[in-house]
C-alpha cells in the first residue's frame, strides 16, 4: 500500500518517470552502478591504505616499485616513491569534482542562454548570441589567467573557469534546437493557450532539448577532464601534493617505458568513468523520451 | 440575443514581406461571430482562411503584419501588445488546431497539458485544476478520464486526441472557440464526434469559428457561412441559402466538385479547372474570373465588391427558423462579391 502511493506519487514527474524507464535499461543500471563504485572508491579508497597521498615510502628497494600485494603498495609506487592506490583515488575525486562542477555550470547557464535565445529569436536572439561569439573569440587561457590573477588561486575558480569556457557551446547547440522547435505546432498551441515566455521556454522547449543536452554534456565531462589536466600542467589547477587523473597520466607516460603501471592504472580508471559516463548518457536520453518504448 | 458579437472583423488584411516583395494574403476581409453561432469559413489551401484566425491570436510569423480591426468583445486585437493578446488567449479565445499530435507538447501528461493554463494564470489551484480537467474530459466523452490524465499523448488514439486537444482549449472557459480545420486530420468516423462535440460547445452559448474545406462538415454544423477566394471574401450565407442557392459561381463550383454517393458509378467527378491566382500575381479585376465560366469582359477589369443583397431566407422564413433569429439580429444575410451571380440581380444597397 505505502509502496504503491509512493510509485504514485513518483509517476508524477517527468524525472519520475524516466527513473522507471532508466531501470529497465541493463547497460545504463551496470554504468551506473560502476560509476556508483568508482566514486564510492574516490572518497574512501584513501583511507584503505596505510600510506597517504603525500607519503614517501623509503622502505622499499627502488622509488617506483611494481604492484604488489604483499607490501600494500597495490598499485605500486610513482616514481617519487609514493602510493599510487592513494593517489589514483584521490585523483579520481578531483577530476570527478571538477567534471561535475564544470558540466552543471556549463548546462545550467548553456540551456538557459540557448533557450531564451532561441525562442525569443529576432534581435534579442541578435544580441544573446553576439555576445557568445565575442567570448568564444577570447583566448580562453587568457581568460582564466585573468580569472585566477584577479581572484586568487581556488579549485572552486577552476571549476567556474572552466564550467564559463564551456557553456559557449552548449548555448549555441541549444538554441539551434530552440528555433527548430518554436516552429512547431504544440509551442503555437501554448502561445494560443497564452502561457508566458518563460513558461514556454521552461516546459515546452527545454525538456524536448533533454536528450541533446545529456548527449553533449557526456562528451563534455572527457573534455574538461582534460582540460583541467592542462590547466594543472601549467601551473593554474590542481597543485601538489594533490593530484587529478589528467595529471597522473600524463606523469605515467614520461615514465611508460620503465613503470608501466604508472600509466595503465589512471588510464583505466579514467576510461571506465568515460564509458560509464557515455552508456549512462545514453541510456538516460531514451529514459527521457516518452514514447521510447521497450 | 441582440447582444454585440463575440468577434467583429473589419476590413482585416494580413501581408507577408517576401524576397518578392509585399503579397497579400488576405485582405478586406469582415465577418462577426455572435455567442452561441458557428460561422464556417470555407476555402481551398492558400486561401488565407488560417491567416484570418492567426491574425487575431496575433500569431502570424515574423514577417506578417496584419492591418484593420478585430475587436473581441470590444478590445482591439490587431496591433495589440503581448501582454494583452496573452489575456485574451486562452481564456477569452480557445484554439483548436488541425493536427492534435503536433499541437499537443510530446512529452507532457495530459493532465499538465489541460491544467497548465488555469494554473499558469493562478485562477486555479492544482487540485482544483484537476477537478477541472477531469470534467472536461468527461464533457468531451473520454471515459476514465482518470487514467487518461496520467497518460501522454501518443498513448491516445487521434480521436481522442483531438478531443483532449478540444478539452484543452475549453479549460479556461473562452467565449469564442477558433476551429482551425478540426477535422481533417481525423478518419470519417471520429469526425463525426468531434462534430457533435463542436456543436455541443455551440449550444451552450460559446461563439465557434471554423475553418474548413470540407463542405459537409459546415452543412453539419455552421449556421452561417464565409466563401474565401484568394484572401477576400467571396460570399457570406446562411448555411440553407449556401447550399440551396449558392450566388458566387466560385461556391457553385465548389458545391459542384462534391463527390455524389447516388451520382452512380459512371457519374465523372467535377473539379474547378485551372488553379487559384499566386498571392504576389492576382490579377486586377474578380480573382475568380480567369477560371470562371460565366466570365464577362468586366470581370477581369474592376473587383467586385461585397454587396449585400435580399437575403431569400427574408421572403421564406418559417418561424423559427434558424436564419430568421440571426437576421432579428441585424447581420448581414447574404453577400456576394461578384458582377454576374447566379441568381436575380436584386442587390439591395
Amino acid at each position: 500500500m505505502v509502496e504503491a502511493v509512493f510509485a504514485e506519487a513518483r509517476r508524477q514527474s517527468l524525472w519520475g518517470d524516466a527513473w522507471q524507464r532508466l531501470q529497465r535499461s541493463r547497460a545504463a543500471i551496470v554504468a551506473a552502478s560502476l560509476l556508483l563504485l568508482v566514486c564510492a572508491l574516490a572518497l574512501v579508497g584513501p583511507w584503505l591504505s596505510a600510506y597517504t597521498v603525500e607519503q614517501v615510502d623509503w622502505s622499499q628497494a627502488t622509488l617506483a616499485t611494481p604492484p604488489s600485494l604483499s607490501n600494500g603498495h597495490w598499485f605500486g609506487t610513482d616514481a617519487n616513491g609514493r602510493d599510487l592506490f592513494v593517489r589514483v583515488w584521490i585523483g579520481t575525486r578531483m577530476s570527478l569534482l571538477v567534471a561535475v562542477l564544470a558540466t552543471i555550470v556549463s548546462v545550467v547557464i548553456g540551456v538557459a542562454w540557448g533557450a531564451a535565445a532561441g525562442y525569443l529569436g529576432g534581435r534579442v536572439d541578435g544580441w544573446m548570441m553576439r555576445f557568445v561569439d565575442v567570448l568564444y573569440a577570447l583566448p580562453y587561457m587568457f581568460f582564466v589567467i585573468i580569472l585566477t590573477v584577479v581572484f586568487g588561486r581556488s579549485l572552486v575558480l577552476i571549476f567556474l573557469a572552466i564550467g564559463a569556457v564551456g557553456w559557449l557551446t552548449m548555448a549555441r547547440i541549444v538554441r539551434g534546437q530552440a528555433l527548430a522547435l518554436r516552429q512547431r505546432e504544440f509551442v503555437e498551441a501554448a502561445i494560443a493557450l497564452g502561457l508566458s515566455p518563460a513558461t514556454i521556454i521552461a516546459r515546452h522547449i527545454v525538456p524536448n532539448l533533454l536528450g541533446t543536452v545529456i548527449v553533449y554534456a557526456t562528451l563534455t565531462v572527457p573534455q574538461v577532464i582534460l582540460f583541467e589536466s592542462f590547466l594543472s600542467f601549467l601551473g593554474l589547477g590542481v597543485q601538489e601534493p594533490l593530484t587529478s587523473l589528467g595529471r597522473l597520466v600524463a606523469e605515467g607516460a614520461l615514465e611508460m617505458e620503465s613503470s608501466p603501471w604508472l600509466l595503465l592504472v589512471p588510464s583505466a580508471v579514467l576510461a571506465i568513468v568515460l564509458l560509464c559516463l557515455n552508456f549512462l548518457g545514453d541510456g538516460l536520453r531514451d529514459a527521457l523520451d516518452p514514447r521510447q518504448r521497450r | 440575443m441582440t447582444a454585440e458579437p463575440v468577434l467583429q472583423v473589419r476590413n482585416l488584411g494580413v501581408n507577408f514581406s517576401t524576397s518578392q516583395g509585399e503579397v497579400a494574403a488576405v485582405s478586406g476581409v469582415s465577418f462577426e461571430v455572435h455567442a452561441g453561432e458557428c460561422l464556417a469559413v470555407v476555402g481551398e489551401s492558400g486561401s488565407g482562411k488560417t491567416q484570418v484566425l492567426m491574425a487575431c491570436l496575433g500569431l502570424l510569423a515574423s514577417n506578417g503584419m496584419a492591418s484593420g480591426s478585430a475587436l473581441f468583445t470590444g478590445q482591439e486585437l490587431i496591433g495589440a501588445d503581448e501582454r494583452a493578446l496573452n489575456r485574451v488567449r486562452g481564456t477569452g479565445i480557445g484554439l483548436l488546431s488541425q493536427d492534435p499530435l503536433s499541437s499537443l507538447t510530446p512529452h507532457l501528461r495530459i493532465e499538465t497539458l489541460l491544467t497548465e493554463g488555469l494554473v499558469d494564470r493562478g485562477l486555479a489551484t492544482r487540485v482544483k485544476a484537476r477537478e477541472r480537467a477531469l470534467q472536461a474530459l468527461a464533457d468531451v466523452d473520454i471515459p476514465e478520464p482518470e487514467a487518461r490524465l496520467r497518460q501522454y499523448p501518443h498513448e491516445l488514439s487521434g480521436g481522442m486526441r483531438q478531443r483532449v486537444a478540444l478539452a484543452a482549449a475549453l479549460m479556461c472557459a473562452p467565449a469564442l472557440l477558433f476551429a482551425d480545420e478540426p477535422t481533417t486530420a481525423l478518419d470519417v468516423s471520429v469526425q463525426a464526434r468531434v462534430l457533435e462535440l463542436l456543436a455541443g460547445v455551440r449550444d451552450r452559448g460559446v461563439g465557434v469559428l471554423i475553418i474548413t474545406h470540407d463542405l459537409g462538415v459546415v452543412a453539419g454544423l455552421a449556421d452561417r457561412v464565409a466563401v474565401m477566394y484568394a484572401g477576400r471574401i467571396v460570399e457570406t450565407a446562411t448555411t440553407d441559402e449556401l447550399f440551396a442557392a449558392p450566388e458566387h459561381p466560385y461556391t457553385a463550383a465548389l458545391l459542384a466538385a462534391v463527390p455524389r454517393l447516388h451520382g452512380g458509378a459512371q457519374a465523372r467527378l467535377v473539379g474547378i479547372p485551372g488553379d487559384p491566382p499566386q498571392p504576389s500575381a492576382r490579377p486586377p479585376g474578380c480573382a475568380f474570373a480567369p477560371r470562371c465560366e460565366r466570365a464577362v469582359d468586366a470581370c477581369s477589369e474592376s473587383r467586385p465588391e461585397l454587396t449585400q443583397r435580399a437575403g431569400r431566407s427574408q421572403v421564406s422564413a418559417v418561424p423559427g427558423d434558424s436564419s430568421a433569429s440571426i437576421a432579428a439580429r441585424g447581420a448581414p444575410i447574404t453577400s456576394v462579391a461578384c458582377h454576374r451571380p447566379l441568381h436575380a440581380p436584386a442587390a439591395v444597397a
